[in-house]
């Protein structure tokens, strides 16, 4: 099962290492990591998505927990919260691409299209499974390089 | 002011009375205010023994102990003595010198990048990067090694940080926004624990280390007595509850005690106090708690649920969770025993268990030399012990007494922990006999720590169980692997009498137990380092012994 991590952490030089060191030793995985200062510069968010039954995630929240430079950790409710990912497919202008089509494509996600001489670069900011349906739509163009920036996540109608 | 003697102001105000450690290249300016301070510097010969000499004083005097080393291979021989304090959880402070900060990331000489290293083993670890962080990086070092639950933590100190002349602030407050070792016990959660045991047919209190960590052997006593309900301990918590008790049962475990191990099979409930259930407590995890309702204390959270399932968890300073349990059962005036069959069972069991398990046949077998050492010793001693059968020996032959004297590296299972851990001890508690129950594989990665002994007048005991091999190692390949012997084999060298003695420390070799009895006695009153070597017969095994991977109703019973 998949969660959401969402970790106030103390914006620190190394602190990016001491999580994810954390996952690995404690034998946790990351699916995907995103980190950005917040507001306050003083800290970072990190959002986390990492795959458990309940016993390991709540295992994995009380570890990030007992670091000292965590100030807040929460597994998100993922009805509540808004969850996006930005993507972005490099693809190469052959016969197969139609530059038509693919704007229709498009056009349902609020996706963008940068055109180079060569390739497309196609960028999208959705929740995981529409991009998971918009690569599956895509699929039958020449996809060159993908980059994918990892769930960043906020939980809505809180105290 | 230094950076440099910001450092030594910084410790002298934490009431640092010595330091630990080796110099080097990269932490010279902080010897050279060591020189000017009246702290008193213990000088070792590897810096694993100055972490570990850190971790015997932190045990003991639970405060914590402080070590030096320099950088680069002076960093990473003192990882092993971090790595040992951070699985046993005791408060240290190791305080290495770096690089000067414009040299790190450029592979400089004996650079290393400790802090990385370092990052699973500690509590926390700082790299000051400006001389003025220097005390505040100490108050907080101090803060977070000796609170809640306790660990090392490193200070990184780049050499020209060290160097470096600033304005210092020594009284500035601080506030570690997301450290909170504060977290009192939820008392709704203690009433219901009380209910738990009292419902209970068959209950067993199993205390771990954290009851030694916090000094709760009163309250864990008053507890045991007041609903009558038996005691077995983790092997770190040996001794949390004395052994001559008749509620104890000693160790569980890998190498528990027989009645200890049987018993615990047979309970409905148990009141786990400061353990984590280690694989080498509980054998199996899953065949523990498939039976049981557990109640865990514990001031760490992340350790409810880790390896067991729990019924009711109690997060917080075990002393005062044991406090308040005491009070709320006192108040409840219970006046009758309702376990009765269950403590005159679990009496049948321990006396069967103390009439009739086989020892080694020898005069000089394992049981019977440490059940020497016991009658000789005063109860107030310390004993520290390597890792390997004689530990294990110990666990099982030496009964502990007083509370909080016997000391062990139980997580990490370091061997040549016990004589360096054994020289800090003693100069924590300078009045008070400390004495190593060593192996001879684990005495020869420490050893020279003889010369800090000797040299620096810290006077212990090396009760050296001698049999010529790496013993456990022996047994695993005997009882595992159909008697196919690698590795193993020490033989009688060094000469223990002669090594002892060409440090200047004294050397006893001992051939039978009259003998064992008068060398103690001689070692008690030296003044110097004492080596008694005891050689026993090789071929003798730890019994009993439950498995790797199996469960302690799978315990192997001494033939």
């Amino acid at each position: 099962m998949y969660s959401i991590l969402s970790i106030l952490v103390e914006n620190k030089p190394g602190i990016l290492f001491k999580v994810t060191h954390l996952f690995r030793s404690r034998n946790f995985n990351i699916e995907s990591i995103s980190v950005g200062v917040t507001t306050d510069h003083d800290f970072s968010r990190m959002t986390i998505v990492t795959i458990g039954n309940e016993k390991q995630i709540q295992q994995i929240v009380k570890q990030i927990n007992k670091m000292i430079d965590t100030i807040d950790v929460k597994i998100l409710n993922q009805n509540k919260s808004v969850y996006k990912e930005t993507v972005l497919f490099k693809v190469l202008k052959n016969s197969k691409l139609n530059i038509t089509k693919l704007n229709e494509l498009l056009e349902p996600y609020n996706g963008k299209m940068y055109k180079g001489d060569i390739s497309v670069i196609i960028e999208l900011t959705e929740t995981p499974d529409k991009i998971i349906a918009f690569e599956e739509q895509i699929k039958s163009y020449n996809i060159l390089e993908t980059a994918r920036t990892g769930i960043v996540a906020l939980e809505n109608n809180e105290h | 002011m230094s950076g440099a003697r910001s450092l030594m102001l910084a410790l002298e105000n934490q009431g640092v009375k010595h330091i630990f450690g080796l110099p080097g290249g990269a932490n010279l300016p902080m010897y050279d205010e060591l020189y000017k301070s009246n702290i008193r510097h213990i000088l070792v010969r590897h810096e694993q023994s100055a972490a570990h000499m850190a971790d015997g004083f932190g045990r003991v005097s639970r405060k914590a102990g402080i070590c030096f080393a320099t950088s680069g291979p002076g960093a990473t021989n003192i990882l092993t003595g971090i790595a040992t304090a951070q699985a046993d959880s005791v408060p240290m402070i190791a305080i290495t010198g770096q690089v000067p900060l414009n040299m790190i990331g450029r592979d400089a000489f004996q650079e290393s990048d400790i802090i990385g290293m370092s990052n699973p083993v500690v509590k926390y670890a700082f790299q000051p990067r400006n001389a003025s962080d220097i005390p505040l990086t100490v108050k907080k070092s101090f803060y977070i090694a000796e609170t809640g639950r306790p660990g090392p933590v490193l200070i990184d100190i780049p050499k020209d940080v060290q160097q470096n002349v600033a304005d210092m602030e020594f009284t500035t407050k601080f506030k570690i926004k997301g450290y909170n070792p504060w977290i009192m016990p939820d008392i709704i959660q203690i009433e219901k624990a009380i209910n738990m045991l009292i419902s209970s047919k068959k209950p067993m209190i199993l205390a771990g280390g954290g009851v030694i960590i916090s000094s709760a052997f009163s309250e864990l006593q008053a507890i045991a007595e007041l609903l009558t309900i038996p005691v077995v301990t983790t092997f770190k918590g040996k001794g949390a509850f004395p052994e001559n008790h008749p509620l104890a049962l000693g160790p569980i475990g890998m190498h528990g005690h027989a009645e200890a191990n049987k018993l615990m099979t047979e309970v409905d409930c148990v009141l786990a106090v400061g353990t984590r259930f280690s694989d080498r407590s509980v054998g199996t995890f899953d065949d523990f708690e498939k039976r049981l309702k557990i109640i865990h204390m514990d001031i760490d959270p992340a350790e409810i649920g880790k390896n067991q399932t729990t019924s009711i968890a109690i997060v917080g300073n075990v002393q005062t969770s044991l406090r308040m349990m005491v009070q709320l059962i006192m108040q409840r005036k219970l006046n009758q025993i309702t376990n009765c069959e269950w403590i005159r069972h679990v009496k049948e069991v321990k006396e069967y268990w103390r009439d009739n398990l086989k020892i080694h046949s020898g005069e000089m077998s394992a049981a019977r030399i440490l059940r020497k050492l016991r009658s000789v010793l005063p109860k107030n001693a310390i004993v520290t012990t390597e890792v390997g059968q004689h530990q294990m020996w110990a666990s099982l032959f030496f009964d502990v007494i007083k509370p909080g004297t016997f000391f062990s590296s139980t997580g990490l299972g370091t061997m040549g922990w016990g004589f360096p851990a054994a020289i800090g001890a003693k100069v924590a508690s300078p009045n008070i006999p400390v004495i190593d129950i060593a192996g001879d594989g684990s005495f020869n990665m420490t050893e020279n720590s003889l010369a800090t002994s000797v040299l620096e007048n810290i006077p212990v005991i090396v009760f050296l169980i001698n049999n010529f091999s790496l013993g456990m190692v022996a047994q695993w390949q005997r009882t595992f692997y159909n008697r196919r012997m690698i590795g193993i084999d020490l033989q009688n060298c060094p000469d223990y009498v002669k090594l002892a003695e060409s440090y200047g420390a004294q050397g006893i070799r001992v051939e039978s137990l009259d003998h064992l009895e008068k060398a103690i006695k001689t070692s008690l009153k030296s003044d110097i380092a004492t080596v008694i070597d005891i050689p026993i017969d090789p071929e003798e095994d730890v019994l009993p012994f439950v498995a790797p991977g199996t469960s302690l109703k799978d315990m192997i019973l001494p033939s």
